[in-house]
């Protein structure tokens, strides 16, 4: 047994072992989980997708005179902004787009730039221009300004991501006859492909399954830089279908995650566009894992032949809110390049990046075993299963029937 | 030898069935990747050239005169490393698996020699990390 206040003082003499979710595969292999437990302090994970659940906030300080963009409108690069808070706070959301974009009025389209892309651009340093427009009141008289903003002349700019780090997802097949475009990438009609979206064996939330040490106030690698966990992420679930060891073998948990936008950089945050679907941002994320006992030791050495996912068929199914799985196969199968289901040989694409993961798991093992990240104590767990979360559906209500 | 070349024909020649010649005079086997030829615009066409060096060599300086220019395809088609992140999302539409993964690194690998310029990939990746200059 070992406390984080054991591991940061190991962390801050130069002492720990620290070692990726990759190597501690192998670690275990060879020392089995007890000697694992006993040897090494902290795992790292990593996982980089697109994760349209992501924005950022701004306080773009104010114009001489004023101008309470609040309640206005804003554009950042033409991009829309939220404007419903303070008088010059805004938010930008990954998944917003243009007003004038032709979006899939000529079917698929392609969602050039969107706020995923400003924040890359902005993160990245670049200058955005900055439309805003308003209705003029006594204390804020102006009723337009055009300027440009950047990382140096605003105040705070903050990514805050309400969905991100998905603990497991559906793997997406195409049962209709047709080609489709979707958030999980082209696919082929008459299950010709099979898309994966997680990084599976290095993925945070799927090495720490029942969420011992990843929680409220966890210190994490977000976009570069380092932001903490706010709370846990919209649609969290932590009730789904889970195997005898409780590894979810469903999407299952999320986390809202913070940073400071300013220390992030371009590498960890790509704005991207989905063919026929939107815009979006690829999120670089990490989470470090200290191995307090055997069995997180247990839990950071489950491999992609542990982790189990649902193939999910997004040509009928999905977008009607059928949720049925057709089978399951295992991130071993899928890392592959080829699945079979019924007796049929499907190839499967990722969506997010395996190798970028490693990166970033790689990263914070650096930052980690030079002494410049310490790890934290969840200051409140996030709801386990059992909980009583449950996932509601929007109907179509009529008030008297409430 | 085995070439991917680009062929751009001027507007005034689409109606002259000049590649048919690099068969017939220059014993050039060839296999059309893709085309588009419009008679009010330039036109071109992506094609795989097989034959000996010699008459390759001839056949290009053949379709010279005919004011045709051509190149090999490696110089349109272009990965910015800086962008591309390796998600994978390309390797799902290109059919002669010249965007690979290499399943030790799970890092994507893209063989010019298998590309056939049908720009896929271009409008899929999410990054636009992909690039092709054709007109």
């Amino acid at each position: 047994m070992k406390t984080i206040e054991e591991i940061n003082e190991k962390i801050k003499k130069g002492k720990v072992v620290v070692v990726t979710a990759e190597e501690m595969i192998e670690i275990t292999k060879e020392k089995g989980t007890k000697g694992a437990a006993q040897h090494v302090d902290v795992v790292t994970t990593g996982t980089f997708g697109p994760m349209c659940g992501s924005g950022m906030f701004m306080n773009l300080g104010h114009s001489k005179p004023r101008i309470k963009i609040g309640g206005g409108r804003c554009y950042l690069n033409d991009v829309p902004a939220y404007t419903g808070i303070a008088a010059v706070d805004i938010y930008i959301g990954a998944t917003a787009i243009p007003e004038d974009d032709p979006r899939n009025t000529v079917y698929p389209g392609a969602f050039k730039y969107g706020g995923g892309h400003v924040i890359e651009d902005f993160v990245s340093g670049k200058n955005i221009n900055l439309v805003a427009l308003s209705y003029g009141t006594d204390c804020y008289p102006r009723k337009k300004i055009e300027t440009f903003i950047n990382k140096d002349n605003v105040n705070e700019a903050y990514l805050y991501n309400p969905r991100n780090g998905y603990q497991n997802y559906n793997v997406a097949v195409n049962l209709s006859n047709r080609v489709i475009h979707t958030y999980m990438g082209v696919l082929k009609p008459n299950m010709n492909s099979a898309n994966y979206c997680s990084a599976g064996q290095l993925s945070p939330l799927l090495k720490d399954p029942l969420y011992r040490t990843i929680g409220i106030g966890t210190r994490i690698f977000l976009g570069g830089g380092i932001g903490y966990i706010a709370w846990y992420g919209t649609q969290h679930n932590p009730d789904v279908l889970r195997g005898p060891d409780g590894i979810p073998r469903a999407g299952a948990g999320t986390l809202a995650v913070i940073g400071d936008a300013k220390n992030m950089n371009g590498m960890f945050l790509k704005g991207a566009s989905f063919i026929g679907y939107g815009a979006t941002l690829f999120v670089g994320l990490g989470i470090p894992i200290p191995i307090l006992d055997e069995e997180m030791a247990y839990y950071t050495s489950r491999s992609d032949d542990d982790f189990w996912a649902q193939v999910v068929d997004y040509g009928i199914d999905y977008p009607d809110r059928v949720s049925k799985s057709l089978c399951e196969v295992t991130y071993g199968q899928l890392k592959s390049g080829t699945i079979t289901i019924n007796g049929k040989e499907i190839p499967t694409f990722p969506i997010s990046s395996y190798s970028k993961a490693l990166e970033i798991a790689t990263l914070l093992k650096n930052w980690i075993g030079e002494g410049q990240f310490l790890l934290t104590n969840p200051v409140q767990p996030l709801p386990g299963a059992g909980s009583g979360i449950k996932i509601n559906t929007l109907e179509e209500r009529i008030l008297e029937s409430i | 030898m085995k070439k991917r070349m680009i062929l751009r024909f001027k507007r005034n020649t689409v109606d002259k069935p000049i590649v048919y010649r690099l068969v017939k005079d220059y014993d050039l086997i060839f296999n059309i990747l893709r085309a588009n030829f419009s008679p009010r615009a330039d036109s071109m066409m992506v094609m795989e050239i097989e034959g000996e060096e010699e008459n390759f060599r001839k056949g290009m300086e053949y379709l010279k005169t005919w004011n045709v220019d051509t190149e090999p395809i490696e110089q349109d088609i272009s990965r910015n490393e800086a962008r591309c992140v390796h998600c994978g999302v390309c390797t799902s539409v290109c059919t002669p698996e010249a965007l690979a993964i290499d399943r030790k690194t799970m890092k994507v690998i893209f063989n010019y020699e298998k590309c056939v310029a049908c720009e896929l990939c271009v409008k899929v990746c999410p990054v636009k990390a992909m690039n092709v200059f054709f007109d």
